[in-house]
């Protein structure tokens, strides 16, 4: 695709630090979620006259955590900038932000993220001022008026810039899955908190202009706002209309962009260096302190998965994909030991059922502990692994915390339970009885038969068995 | 019959045999008598005031009465006061009322001192003469057809006039030093840092400080004591908490270095001829005198606009009307229509125009021609100040290159009343502390003469001018 049609994507990940207590620069509650509008606020973070900024400095080592876990060169020192613009949720008027021109020193930058897909490299990071939130009635273009709620205000957060190194929108989702993954893991940044992992787009095709796309609030959303604004691209290349510099809006309620501004040039933010905070030296020794201090990363979780577990690599990736999805994984074995059963229910039916679905982890209630019960239970054939399967698919679906099993449920092991059932299914079938003498395909039409009349209930390899030993006995 | 200073009231509260609640009304007194003519104050706070002082009375008979127990002290309104509108004389912030104390008001009030009002300045601090309030001029006592000299023009005026015992003002380019030359009383500009900043509404965040405006230099000293010192609040404050209070008024073997740039034309010859009176009483007192060439101090005044109103231009983009102050009634449709219409009726010409020329100097294409060149410039004066220092302990110059001018004088002539800045901006620049102190009058009006020592040798300047006190006395008309 990107061979065709000269597509370069390349993405602005905007992440709260939800690890921190308190906002970049105030001493309000960075966790505004829940609370009231314009609650969660004070005469800082607010831009009150005559207040003043005052870093706080948790932030800098949340910061250079995710700036290790990125490979990225750390400044010896920096500063913050302002970037003056006028908008309703900026209390101030500009933010306060990092820069890479004029004298500016963000904290870090040149880090590279690894993919299936290909090396994406990473340009910047950067700390900076969460704005306040505006909310519509309807949608931003329809609605007659906007409501500010500057709670948000004044959060922490982390600016990654990627290059345009991003090959399709299915490249990007798998890029942003990657990195909320290091985030987790290191412990900065809960993906899964409504619009703590937020993310712009610029796009732009045949060597046009970029196009810049905001709003957009999910790793689905990144997909279906890049399919967009292909197509949309594409379409205007056909109709041979220039594309413009301008930046367009996501609506993931009619699910396409509009126009949001159309840029005549670069705009002008008029970045100088903030005066009311001092450049921040990050020496050598805190960072190697930090390094030391760096948990184990998904890369690395994944290899020793595979080391340790004997598991597939990409059942492994699967697994680390999401750290509470590894975390899971982790805890039901020191529970039972089957990693491979474990392994697969997690990374193929667990995973495979939240992406068809609307669910999360966070919608599954029961303890790993019992789900490595129920490994335990199939292993020692007590249940089937497909019975195994529904009830635990059944559990997220219905957000329970225990199992419940059809009364008729249970595993059927027993040799007796299953040479009834096999006569049963031979009486009802002799002419399948019959061919299966002389072609082993028919074996597998009795097997179907017997899996139906025990509802899926008989142990398959014993009922496999005492269909072979039966056919070739009668024969 | 003789004003009180804040030394004496503070003792004479401690002691007894002052109340402050007869003091402040005395003060108050004098503000319904003198402020109609004078108009120094934007606000007049007497309940919270007498509310005041009748708790330190309180606390007398417990002896907890801190050093600035029951002064009656004015506060430039630009410095944010809980409870207390202020207003930076624009009608943008009109009916604003901070819900919090600035760090240097919250450190008064625990020494006791009683906020009487709130002063009158040139709108957020942008002008030399306090004409462009939004509101209304102030007088100069000294002469009512003149001005009192700006920004911090209320201030100066309240303490010559004996309204306050002593006044916050705060100076970004001059703005302490300029009114206290031209009403011929004491102001201090603290190095940058000694002050918190918290709470003073930003004009121009990389110059500006708060400091002491009084009647003699031991009240000044006692204001300075009681503000210094670092603030959690502030990230750029550094200073230490410091007593300024034990003076030594000697200037034996005192090195003073005069700059020749001070006194070249432009500068009235009364003006010169009184601070060389003064640079020569030291000298007999046994000050070692040599003049000085400071070169770069000739590209001070077009280096300081540019840097404050690239400042300001940012620092003033929150006054949109959204969360506080002026709103334009006439109603708009979107955003970019409500906050011009905002800004328009709300701020006066003289904050335009900075806003404007600050937004240009800041705009891509124009940043390093301007914005960066300035700060290169910057650089240059703070190197050939520190080089200064190492010879001299003080520098004495006139604080302003005339007398106060008159009403109206300088406001049809805008590049007349920024020069008129041109010896004040560059210790803000330079970050150096710098004070200004009353040297002689010409047709009855005050003549100030400047002291500058390096960052936080605010004890050279003060010992400097309690010498020059001593000999000159305070200004008397």
């Amino acid at each position: 695709m990107k061979d065709d049609l000269g597509l370069k994507i390349g993405l602005e990940v905007h992440c709260q630090l939800t690890v921190l207590k308190t906002k970049l620069f105030c001493s309000c509650p960075s966790n505004y979620r829940g609370e009231d509008p314009n609650t969660n606020i004070c005469e800082v973070c607010t831009g009150m006259p005559g207040t003043l900024p005052v870093l706080n400095e948790k932030a800098v080592e949340a910061a250079v955590k995710i700036a290790l876990a990125l490979d990225c060169k750390i400044s010896e020192s920096m500063n913050f900038f302002r970037k003056n613009y006028f908008y309703p949720d900026l209390p101030k008027n500009f933010q306060i932000t990092q820069y890479d021109k004029a004298g500016g020193s963000p904290i870090a930058k040149e880090g590279l993220v690894e993919t299936i897909a290909g090396i994406i490299r990473i340009r910047r990071i950067q700390l900076e001022e969460d704005p306040g939130k505006l909310s519509y009635e309807g949608t931003i273009v329809s609605s007659p008026i906007s409501l500010v709620d500057y709670n948000r205000a004044g959060v922490a957060l982390v600016e990654i810039v990627t290059e345009p190194d991003l090959k399709s929108p299915k490249h990007a989702r798998e890029f942003l899955q990657k990195l909320r993954s290091i985030l987790e893991h290191i412990g900065v940044c809960d993906g899964s908190l409504e619009g703590a992992m937020r993310c712009d787009a610029n796009v732009s095709l045949f060597g046009g202009k970029r196009v810049e796309v905001k709003n957009i609030s999910s790793f689905k959303e990144v997909e279906r706002a890049l399919n967009f604004e292909i197509t949309r691209q594409k379409t205007m290349a056909n109709v041979a209309k220039a594309e413009g510099m301008e930046t367009r809006h996501w609506d993931d309620v009619r699910r396409v962009t509009v126009t949001l501004r159309v840029k005549e040039a670069e705009e002008d933010y008029r970045y100088f260096p903030e005066p009311d905070l001092v450049p921040i030296t990050i020496s050598k020794e805190y960072v190697a302190d930090i390094r030391k201090r760096m948990p184990e990363l998904p890369d690395g979780r994944k290899a020793r998965f595979v080391k340790q577990h004997a598991i597939s690599e990409e059942i492994a990736g699967a697994l680390v994909g999401e750290k509470l999805l590894a975390d899971i994984f982790e805890e039901s074995l020191k529970v039972y030991m089957a990693p491979k059963l474990l392994g697969s229910w997690l990374a193929i039916d667990i995973l495979g059922y939240l992406n068809r679905s609307e669910k999360t982890l966070a919608d599954m209630k029961f303890k790993p502990k019992d789900l490595a019960e129920l490994a335990k239970k199939v292993e020692k054939k007590k249940l089937t692994e497909n019975t195994a399967k529904s009830v635990v698919i059944k559990a997220i679906e219905q957000g329970t915390s225990t199992f419940e099993f059809a009364k008729e449920g249970a595993a059927i092991t027993d040799e007796k339970s299953i040479m009834d059932a096999v006569k049963e299914v031979f009486e009802a079938n002799p002419k399948a009885v019959e061919d299966a003498k002389s072609d082993p395909k028919a074996i597998n039409f009795l097997m179907g038969q017997l899996m139906k009349a025990t509802k899926g209930r008989a142990d398959h390899e014993l009922a496999r068995k005492t269909i072979e030993e039966a056919i070739a006995a009668g024969s | 019959m003789k004003m009180q200073s804040a030394w004496e009231i503070a003792e004479g509260v401690r002691k007894g045999s002052i109340s402050a609640v007869e003091i402040v009304e005395e003060f108050f007194e004098r503000i319904e008598r003198h402020d109609k003519e004078i108009r120094a104050f934007i606000t007049v706070s007497k309940d919270s005031a007498i509310q005041q002082a009748k708790e330190i009375e309180k606390k007398r008979r417990e002896k907890k009465l801190g050093r600035l127990a029951g002064v009656p002290i004015a506060v430039k309104d630009n410095i944010c006061t809980r409870g207390i509108e202020t207003t930076c004389a624009s009608k943008i912030l009109k009916g604003y009322i901070p819900p919090y104390d600035a760090t240097a008001v919250r450190m008064l009030k625990e020494e006791g001192a009683v906020i009487i009002g709130k002063t009158n300045l040139d709108e957020f601090g942008m002008g030399s003469s306090t004409e462009f309030s939004a509101f209304f001029a102030t007088k100069n006592p000294r002469n009512l057809n003149h001005v009192p000299g700006g920004s911090s023009g209320g201030s100066a005026a309240a303490v010559a006039k004996g309204l306050s015992a002593v006044a916050l003002g705060t100076d970004t380019g001059g703005s302490i030093r300029c009114p206290s030359a031209f009403c011929g009383v004491v102001g201090v500009k603290p190095t940058y840092g000694l002050v918190s900043r918290y709470g003073l509404i930003a004009y121009a965040n990389t110059l500006e400080q708060i400091g002491p405006i009084a009647n003699n230099v031991i009240d000044a000293a006692l204001l300075l004591s009681c503000i210094a010192g670092h603030d959690p609040h502030d990230s750029t404050s550094i200073g230490e908490n410091k007593d300024y209070t034990k003076l030594n008024s000697s200037a034996k073997k005192l090195k003073i270095g005069v700059p020749k740039q001070y006194f070249e034309e432009g500068t009235q010859k009364a003006v010169s001829d009184a601070v060389w009176r003064a640079i020569k009483k030291l000298e007999g007192e046994g000050a070692e005198v040599e003049e000085i060439d400071l070169k770069s101090v000739g590209y001070a005044l077009a280096s300081y606009y540019i840097i404050a109103m690239s400042e300001a231009s940012s620092n003033l983009a929150r006054y949109d009307g959204l969360r506080y102050g002026f709103q334009d009634s006439s109603g708009a449709r979107d955003w970019s229509t409500l906050f011009s219409k905002d800004r328009k009726a709300g701020f006066g010409f003289e904050v335009k125009k900075r806003i404007m020329l600050g937004t240009f100097a800041l705009s891509a294409g124009y940043f390093d021609a301007y914005y960066l060149k300035a700060q290169k410039v910057r650089n240059l004066i703070i190197q050939e100040f520190q080089r200064a220092f190492k010879k001299f302990d003080v520098l004495i110059g006139p604080t302003m290159p005339t007398t106060a001018f008159k009403l109206g004088e300088k406001t049809v002539d805008p590049l007349a009343m920024y020069m008129s800045d041109c010896d004040t901006v560059p210790a803000n620049l330079a970050g150096i502390p710098a004070a200004s102190i009353p040297c002689g009058s010409s047709n009855g009006l005050p003549i100030g003469l400047q002291i500058m020592a390096a960052p936080f040798e605010e004890g050279k300047i003060l010992n400097v001018a309690k010498t020059l006190e001593d000999i000159l006395g305070v200004y008397a008309e």
